[in-house]
């Protein structure tokens, strides 16, 4: 478990104080996929850096599995670097060293003799998906490759974290999804806990399970990803959510009434759990109705499918209560249409 | 044919003054590798912001370099002959080239290796330092083999040098091709002496330039 409390990290730049990251606490559990977001200057960067202490905090309190981070010696600090892998947006990995150099290296660090290196990097290679490229060098490698070297690297030492500074950003979105699918079916076959930092959404929906937003330094929101997705609270957020869902708050109804019977208009919130699909067929087979959706979004996140349908019901009066009756009694939420007569 | 072309020229005396130049180069250039190494590794890690940030090496190490970059070699030969004496034994023959040789060439070289340390990737130290790497870690791990290919070509830049500076050795008695061109050349006005000393040195300048490129070409696997 990490626990950080009311960490702030101010730089000084040229008299001037800067609060690059301000009061932060959060409490990250053991297997998390924790998401950090936030837009670019909003510290980020600044505060994973804190949790390796390749940025020393300026006041307050990060303990990682019950160790004061900030206050350990170069010994203690160094060691406890080898516990705590970090995943760089640029990967830098060693240009002059192969890829399987370039995995030892940590190993190498951490004293390992050379047979017991040999043996994981071997290991590492495989969990990667790296397989045949051992003896290559960075140059000759795409960019994905580069970072499933930098994650190979960063787990050489069984870390009980690992930190992902903007891990995919330089990545195609293809790309960027075999990135995230690695990241977590390590974080569900090793357990370890992940934080990562990013500036999409997209990211945050594939893979975590909790998430904070940054803006300015602070953390203005934070919470289960589905919790935020399905009720964000700070303007910040509500745009971090749109550049998924798109802006689908009110006007939706509006757009959708007059061609229709008011009273017939459904709007579906699907929130985790079961999928959409599949409740919708269900319906439309025990009840004599039908359903036409009109308009709607659907997005897959860590728990489950999260988004709204506006589902237009024709049908006996009889049967379409009993239809809602039903749906309700799922885990989806049935909004009236507040203009129905 | 050669006789007639070069009359004054002796081969025993080309190819003992051949190999004298290539002997202080060859040495010199070793250790000036070494020392400018120490030298620029000492600048780059107690700068400001640097590994080993500490102010009062940092400025010591620099007026070292700067002073010695400064004094003209020839000068700094003269200005080292009692230090030569002390530890040489003697200020003649291509011995007491050396101490001159490695003093003039390592400051400047030193400069070069620093301005190749900061050509290292920022972000490659700090995963080094990320994963816990000890600071003499990063160095020999990192850095060097990192900026090996700039520490070549910058070497063989110096070695060039060198083969000058030998030259100019010796003309003050070192021995060498530049002796040979000085004192069997010039001043007996041997002028063919000069000429054929002419070339060689600039075959080995030629040579040290192939070796230096492979070097450099070979370990680049940007
Ligand atoms: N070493 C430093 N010295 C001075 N100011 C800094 C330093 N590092 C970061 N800052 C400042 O701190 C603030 C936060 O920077 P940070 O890099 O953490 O942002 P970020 O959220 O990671 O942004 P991005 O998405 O662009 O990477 C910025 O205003 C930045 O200028
Ligand atoms: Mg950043």
């Amino acid at each position: 478990m990490i626990s950080i409390q009311n960490v702030s990290k101010v730089f000084n730049l040229k008299g001037k104080d800067i609060r690059a990251v301000d009061q932060v606490s959060l409490t990250i559990n053991k297997g998390d996929i924790y998401g950090v977001i936030g837009y670019s200057g909003a510290g980020k960067s600044t505060f994973i850096r804190l949790l390796n202490r390749l940025e020393d905090a300026t006041s307050g309190e990060i303990k990682i599995d019950g160790k004061d981070i900030n206050q350990l010696k170069a010994k203690g600090l160094r060691q406890a670097r080898q516990q705590i892998g970090m995943v760089y947006q640029h990967f830098n990995v060693l240009w002059s060293r192969t890829v399987a150099d370039n995995i030892a290296f940590p190993l190498e660090i951490a004293r390992i003799p050379k047979h017991k290196r040999q043996q994981r990097v071997k290991e590492l290679i495989e969990l990667v998906g790296l397989i045949g490229k051992e003896d290559a060098y960075p140059s000759q490698l795409s960019g994905g490759q580069k970072q499933r070297v930098g994650i190979a690297r960063a787990l050489a030492n069984n870390p009980n974290v690992l930190l992902c500074d903007e891990a995919t950003s330089a990545l195609d979105p293809e790309t960027t999804d075999s990135i995230l699918q690695l990241l977590r079916d390590i974080n569900k076959q090793l357990g370890l806990t992940i934080i990562l930092i990013t500036h999409e959404m997209h990211v945050i929906r594939k893979i975590c399970n909790r998430v904070a937003v940054m803006e300015a330094g602070r953390v203005v929101e934070e919470g289960e990803v589905l919790d935020v997705f399905r009720n964000p609270k700070q303007r910040v957020t509500k745009r971090f959510v749109q550049q998924i869902m798109g802006n689908q708050q009110d006007e939706s109804w509006q757009s959708i009434v007059g061609e229709y019977e008011t009273d017939q208009l459904y709007k579906l919130h699907f929130i985790g759990e079961k999928t959409s699909q599949a409740v919708i067929s269900e319906v439309a087979k025990r009840y004599p109705i039908d359903i036409n959706i009109l308009q709607g979004q659907i997005t897959q996140t860590q728990k489950g499918p999260y988004g709204a349908l506006i589902v237009y019901l024709t049908g006996e009066k009889e049967a379409i209560a009993a239809a809602i009756q039903y749906l309700q009694s799922t885990s989806v939420e049935v909004e009236v249409n507040p203009n129905a007569s | 044919m050669l006789h007639n072309l070069f009359p004054n020229v002796q081969v025993a005396d080309l190819v003992e003054a051949t190999k004298e130049t290539i002997y202080m180069t060859g040495i010199s250039v070793i250790g000036t590798f070494i020392f400018g190494i120490v030298l620029g590794l000492l600048l780059f890690v107690t700068a400001k912001g640097g590994l080993w940030e500490n102010r009062a090496i940092y400025v010591v190490v620099a007026s070292f370099v700067n002073v010695f970059r400064a004094i003209p070699f020839i000068i700094l030969i003269l200005l080292l002959s009692p230090f030569t004496d002390f530890i040489v034994g003697t200020v003649r023959g291509p011995n007491a080239a050396l101490p001159a040789l490695i003093i003039g060439a390592s400051p400047f070289y030193g400069r070069m290796v620093e301005i190749a340390l900061k050509e290292v990737d920022k972000g490659v130290i700090e995963a080094a330092k990320g994963m816990g790497a000890k600071t003499s870690t990063i160095i020999f791990k990192v850095l060097l083999p990192e900026s090996m290919p700039a520490l070549i070509s910058g070497i063989t830049v110096t070695a060039i040098a060198l083969v000058g500076y030998t030259a100019m050795a010796g003309v003050i008695g070192a021995g060498g091709l530049g002796d040979l061109a000085y004192l069997k050349g010039f001043q007996r006005w041997d002028f063919d002496v000069v000429l054929v000393s002419t070339v060689l040195v600039v075959l080995i300048v030629f040579l040290f330039q192939m070796i230096g490129d492979i070097t450099s070409k070979k370990l680049d696997k940007r």
